[in-house]
């Protein structure tokens, strides 16, 4: 199960990931909905652009450049996070969404947790899979932390200050 | 001050919410303490030696009245009846249970105060100059722009997990008094040739392990741009930052490894297609958050006041209190006064929730209701009418807040230390207390002039010791041995520089003697009206180094043993180092 849209789906992607003694070159990818690392993609895309559907990842120290002219071939783009902590994701995130163009489904992978959620979704992630080990539902109540933002994003275009008319003081109209 | 509309008050109240049930999870077992740590960090929650320590965001070092005896309430409630004020202008509370750390923080969230981001590799609060608005020497005001990147800043999505903690600070004023050289970003508002307003953007400044004067990245960016140029600095820094090594992962490094030309190349880059989009600010905001800035109503009242002028010649305390606690203001009959929390034999920066009570009193009667933390852990009361000061000085002192010192070396800039912090090496307030009263003496004080001393406890430098102009640090040498590096040549401000290491490190009780012996150097050496660090940067190094080490220490020092870090003694009730 995955979170999409808001709501608790079933998924049918796999996520490959290599093993020891596997390469990008010599792995093999099933068959069906597999969302491959960016090296297996780099290292088999002849093969794989044949497919009808195919996802890729990327790992947080990976550019989202080099999916530069490949980004409409994907069903799904999942972004790694190896770590809670590890940020570089979220920037991983804006750049696809909003220097890319991309506009299929953004997944966050890894370890992912219900006190992320807030700010994955802004930056433009669509689609979450939380840590196994940790309820899913409670993650969608990460959402609703806060109902209102300061600041533009992917989900949010304009500022507050050009959203809303803000009071000002009063007693101090310049 | 800045006031909260509903959209602040509700992100506030939806943080205490959200804090709340972070808090019953860790407590309920549901979040393990490494998932707990980054979340609670984000808030300012530490776990110290006592346990857990909260840091509350001053924003800018702006703080009223009503705010201030929140934080006695906040002392007396939570804590042992005491806080302290940091060098980033904020307060910290040492004594707290995780369990009230919500109630404490829905307290806060009443008087428009909070947390949010005062630790953990995110944004920090953001700091300023302490005479905003009065200094003679300010060009613009900061303050909104300094409010307008707080909002920004809060919660921002995409750099709540940097590679490093971030921290900015700006000033409008000639001089530099919030220390922009030794920060992340650090920004100078100005006004170009035209009179138009914009920013000396600096970038890759700070102390720590590497201390690094920050480089210009921008000589005058329009004030439109600011939000959008620094979230691309943000961009490729959090890109690319170091994260393999905490101990390299400040953009400092980043900046010194790319070479501030190609860092710049990479966030022009970023920002091409940023720049005049919708995160541009306008003039209908920036003037909003300016009408809270406004001045005072001031009235209209001679300089030099001739009552104070008797008082002045008949009360040496007064006179020097004057000269040395009391700043010019802009305005005419009015004046800037500093509060000193440097007492000999108190902790700096530390006030006891009668002092905070006391001092909200005094800037309700005195000073429009107003205070202001300084990054030297004293406070201000910015807008005083020069005819009251006789009475300010005499109230205040019944609460030990007239030192004459501001500016003089027992005007120490000090780390909580080993006694609080896990990090430290040192007990810096300890150290900061010995030698504050050997050097109690005003006419010994007043001959040497202005000098700053700061102490860190470890290498990550909260007591900026960098950029002090004696410096002194706590170093490991060996299991818990606690040694004291000394340096000098270090100063903040327009002329920053940061100092070097005279040799090799000493005992606590010898320091106080180390810097005697550094005085003396200074006082042989000295021409007319040269400050310590005019002498240090004329003569160098050498003839101080050669006088400290010529002679050998007394051989007995101190009564305690130099090598124990004084435990923390949990189960006596009250105690606390400052006692």
């Amino acid at each position: 199960m995955i979170i999409k849209n808001k709501t608790i789906v079933a998924d049918d992607w796999t996520v490959l990931r290599l093993q020891e003694q596997e390469t990008a070159e010599n792995v093999t990818v099933a068959e069906g909905k597999v969302i491959v690392p960016l090296k297996v993609w780099q290292a088999q895309r002849e093969a794989l652009q044949q497919r009808k559907e195919i996802g890729v990842w990327l790992s947080s120290d990976e550019r989202p450049e080099d999916l530069k002219d490949d980004i409409k071939r994907f069903a799904v783009i999942a972004v790694n996070f190896p770590k809670f902590s590890d940020g570089r994701g979220y920037s991983i995130a804006y750049n696809l969404r909003a220097r890319l163009g991309y506009t299929g489904e953004l997944r966050a992978i890894g370890d992912i947790l219900r006190d992320q959620m807030f700010y994955l979704q802004r930056v433009g992630f669509d689609a979450f899979a939380p840590r196994p080990d940790r309820s899913i539902e409670d993650a969608l109540k990460g959402f609703s932390d806060f109902s209102e933002v300061y600041q533009t994003s992917i989900d949010q275009k304009l500022p507050l200050f050009r959203r809303t008319q803000r009071k000002g003081n009063p007693a101090g109209a310049a | 001050m800045y006031r909260y509309d509903e959209f602040d008050q509700t992100i506030v109240n939806e943080r205490v919410k959200q804090f709340r049930d972070q808090v019953r999870r860790r407590l309920s077992g549901e979040l393990k303490e490494e998932e707990f740590l980054p979340l609670r960090l984000q808030n300012g929650l530490y776990m110290q030696i006592h346990g857990y320590m909260l840091r509350i965001a001053v924003p800018y070092g702006l703080i009223s009245s009503q705010q201030m005896r929140m934080f006695a309430h906040i002392a007396r409630k939570y804590d042992r009846g005491y806080g302290h004020f940091t060098t980033r202008q904020n307060i910290q509370f040492n004594w707290l249970k995780l369990e009230d750390t919500p109630d404490l923080l829905a307290d806060l969230a009443s008087v428009e105060m909070h947390g949010i981001q005062t630790s953990g590799n995110c944004i920090r609060n953001i700091t300023s100059d302490e005479f905003v608005g009065v200094a003679h020497d300010e060009i613009v005001d900061p303050r909104p722009y300094a409010e307008i990147l707080r909002q920004w800043s809060t919660f921002h999505p995409e750099f709540a997990f940097l590679p490093r903690k971030f921290k900015i600070a700006i000033s409008g004023a000639k001089e530099d008094r919030a220390a922009i050289y030794a920060h992340d970003i650090g920004l100078s508002v100005t006004k170009n040739a035209q009179g138009e307003i914009g920013f000396k953007v600096l970038v890759g400044g700070g102390l720590g392990r590497t201390p690094i004067i920050g480089s210009v990245i921008c000589e005058f960016l329009p004030w439109q741009h600011v939000l959008t140029y620094i979230e691309s600095i943000m961009r490729v820094y959090n890109q690319y930052g170091r994260r393999d090594n905490k101990y390299k992962a400040r953009i400092k490094i980043l900046v010194k490894a790319l070479g501030i030309d190609e860092f710049r190349r990479q966030v022009e880059a970023d920002w091409a297609d940023l720049k005049d989009g919708p995160g541009t600010l306008t003039t209908e905001e920036v003037n909003r958050v300016a009408s809270f800035f406004i001045d005072p109503a001031y009235e209209t009242l001679p300089d030099h006041d001739s009552k104070l002028n008797e008082f002045k010649a008949d009360n040496r305390a007064f006179s020097n209190w004057l000269a040395k606690n009391v700043k010019p203001h802009r305005v005419s009959g009015y004046a800037i006064v500093v509060l000193s929390l440097k007492k000999p034999g108190n902790a700096p920066g530390d006030a006891t929730a009668e002092q905070m009570d006391f001092v909200a009193n005094l800037a309700d009667r005195y000073s429009f209701g107003e205070l202001r933390i300084t990054h030297k852990q004293n406070l201000v009361l910015a807008d005083v009418r020069q005819k009251d000061l006789v009475d300010l000085w005499q109230e205040a002192g019944q609460q030990e807040l007239t030192t004459p010192n501001i500016g003089m070396l027992t005007d120490i800039i000090s780390c909580p230390g080993a006694e609080f912090c896990t990090l430290a090496n040192a007990r810096s307030i300890p150290l900061a207390k010995l030698i504050a009263e050997r050097f109690e003496n005003l006419d010994y004080l007043y001959d040497i002039g202005e000098i700053t001393l700061n102490i860190s406890g470890c290498v990550n430098a909260c007591g900026q010791h960098h950029i002090g102009n004696i410096g002194i640090t706590g170093v490991e040498k060996k299991d818990h041995d606690e040694w004291y590096q000394v340096s000098i040549g270090g100063a903040e401000g327009n002329d920053s520089s940061l100092s070097k290491i005279i040799g090799p490190s000493f005992t606590f009780g010898q320091v106080p003697e180390v810097i005697e012996r550094l005085l003396q150097v200074y006082l042989r050496e000295r021409r007319e009206a040269e400050r310590f660090i005019d002498t240090v940067r004329r003569i160098g190094h050498e003839p101080f180094k050669e006088h400290v080490y010529a002679t050998d220490f007394a051989a007995k020092e101190e009564h305690t043993d130099p090598h124990i870090v004084a435990p923390a003694q949990y189960d006596v009730p009250y105690y606390s180092p400052r006692f």
